[in-house]
């Protein structure tokens, strides 16, 4: 099940493991990647609260745990080679994955068409 | 001038480092500063200036800043002297501030006009000269900081050879009527790129070069932002035309003691963007800064993250490590040398390096 967030990132649901990363949007707006900061597999996060960070030449963004969780595992490709955000926003450049700590939290998402709607 | 073209800012830095750029800068301001004789201009300008404008050749620019009467900078510029007036170009936002400036200084002795309707477009990098003198054969044989009365396409231009990307470069002061005509046809060749405010700001940065407002203020003297290099000895102590200009106490003295703080280049010991505001430690515990980083961010050319600031002066020594605070951690950064890229200006001779 793919979601999204009004923050545009978005989450592949695969029971109880959301993949995390940034939208083509998100990384459009951003621009060229530079830098990325990830969390430390094993630290929990409150949904909205600041997870990872990324930097572009222009500036530095958060990017926010959508939903509460555990992260479980984090892609250390993207810290050696932030352009892969920019390349592969929804593939190769994802962010972390997550435990899904409450399940009604994927209610507070948005689906596909809602987000195409919200940046269209 | 956007932040950036669709290029996006890095291809954009990047061309203007192996090719040519193409930057509307009009939003600077002009002034023109007549008197009855170009001397006089030039003695009046010194006397808001710490530089040395009676010996600035016609056909020649110069950096210059402006002091207050504690020493600190009202603005940076460059003046070009054209023979019987003097060009200035001021930061956009300090346009009114200096106008008013010298309007109240020159009352009777210099008029000053405001050109407004003005453009200024700068094509900076190593194949500026290439694309340049397809329209305008002459500017091949100028050098750095040299300035001329050219025609382009017909147009009357004023041109120098400088900028502010550490390139070799120009930029061309003409009538805004003219302005699009010219970048449209700069643009045709495939050497060209426009390019926005964003790279513009990288570009600076790598070479060392200071941003009014961010690394500049009226708080900041000549010697603690590391521009001493503009005051020539004759105005220093001891020199023929000592002093007479405003701030001059505390210039000399710094000049001659010292400042408590410096201007630094830094580099990120990691991979993590340093940018202005953030606060410089000794070390990882310390609750006290030793000072603050004024511009920073990534360097495409350097391909790190690269910064300034000011810092305590015991701390000023090239290879001291500090630790920038950046969300809450501290991150090692050390001192530098400016600039972060060899600079690649057409020189008549060898310039004192900046220091």
């Amino acid at each position: 099940m793919l979601k999204f967030t009004k923050d545009h990132e978005w989450l592949r649901i695969e029971e109880d493991i959301a993949t995390v990363g940034i939208t083509q949007y998100a990384q459009e707006q951003l621009g060229d990647l530079v830098f990325v900061e990830l969390p430390a597999p094993g630290s929990g996060f409150k949904q909205g609260a600041a997870a990872a960070v990324v930097e572009s030449v222009k500036a530095a963004s958060d990017v926010y745990a959508p939903i509460s969780g555990e992260i479980t595992d984090v892609n250390r490709s993207i810290v050696d080679d932030p352009s892969l955000v920019n390349s592969d926003p929804m593939g190769k450049g994802w962010f972390f994955k997550m435990k899904i700590a409450d399940p009604t939290q994927i209610e507070t998402l948005i689906d596909e068409a809602a987000y195409w709607a919200l940046i269209s | 001038m956007p932040i950036n073209f669709p290029n996006g800012i890095l291809k954009e830095h990047l061309h203007t480092r192996t090719a040519a750029g193409l930057f509307d800068v009009s939003h600077m301001g002009q002034f023109t500063v007549r008197s009855d004789s170009g001397k006089n201009a030039a003695r009046a300008l010194e006397a808001l200036a710490p530089v040395d404008l009676l010996g600035l050749d016609e056909g020649r620019q110069r950096y210059a800043l402006f002091t207050n009467s504690r020493g600190g900078i009202l603005d940076d510029l460059m003046i070009i002297n054209r023979g019987d007036h003097l060009l200035l170009v001021v930061n956009a936002s300090r346009r009114d501030a200096d106008e008013a400036h010298l309007r109240h200084a020159f009352s009777n002795s210099c008029a000053v006009e405001r050109l407004d309707e003005r453009a200024l477009l700068a094509l900076q990098g190593p194949l500026a000269e290439a694309v340049l003198t397809r329209w305008c054969p002459d500017a091949a044989s100028m050098r750095f900081m040299e300035a001329r009365g050219l025609s382009i396409l017909g147009m009357d231009c004023v041109i120098s050879r400088s900028g502010y990307t550490g390139e070799d470069g120009f930029e061309i002061s003409l009538a805004a009527s003219g302005a699009e005509c010219l970048a449209r046809k700069l643009l045709e060749s495939p050497k060209v790129a426009p390019i926005g405010l964003g790279a513009r700001d990288s570009l600076r940065l790598e070479a060392g070069l200071c941003l009014y407002g961010s690394d500049l203020d009226a708080n900041t003297t000549p010697v603690e932002a590391r521009l001493e290099w503009v005051i020539p000895n004759r105005r220093r102590r001891g020199g023929r035309r000592e002093g007479g200009f405003p701030g001059a106490d505390v210039i000399l003295r710094q000049l001659a003691e010292g400042s408590a703080r410096r201007r630094v280049g830094l580099r990120s010991k990691d991979r993590t963007p340093v940018r202005g505001g953030c606060k410089l430690y000794q070390d990882e515990e310390t609750t006290t800064p030793v000072g603050q980083v004024t511009s920073g961010g990534f360097g495409p050319s350097v391909n790190a993250p690269v910064a300034m600031g000011y810092v305590v002066s015991a701390e000023s020594t090239p290879g001291n490590v500090l630790f920038a605070e950046v969300r809450g951690k501290r991150v090692p950064v050390a001192v530098s040398d400016l600039p972060f890229i060899q600079p690649n200006y057409k020189r008549v001779e060898q310039h004192r390096a900046e220091k």
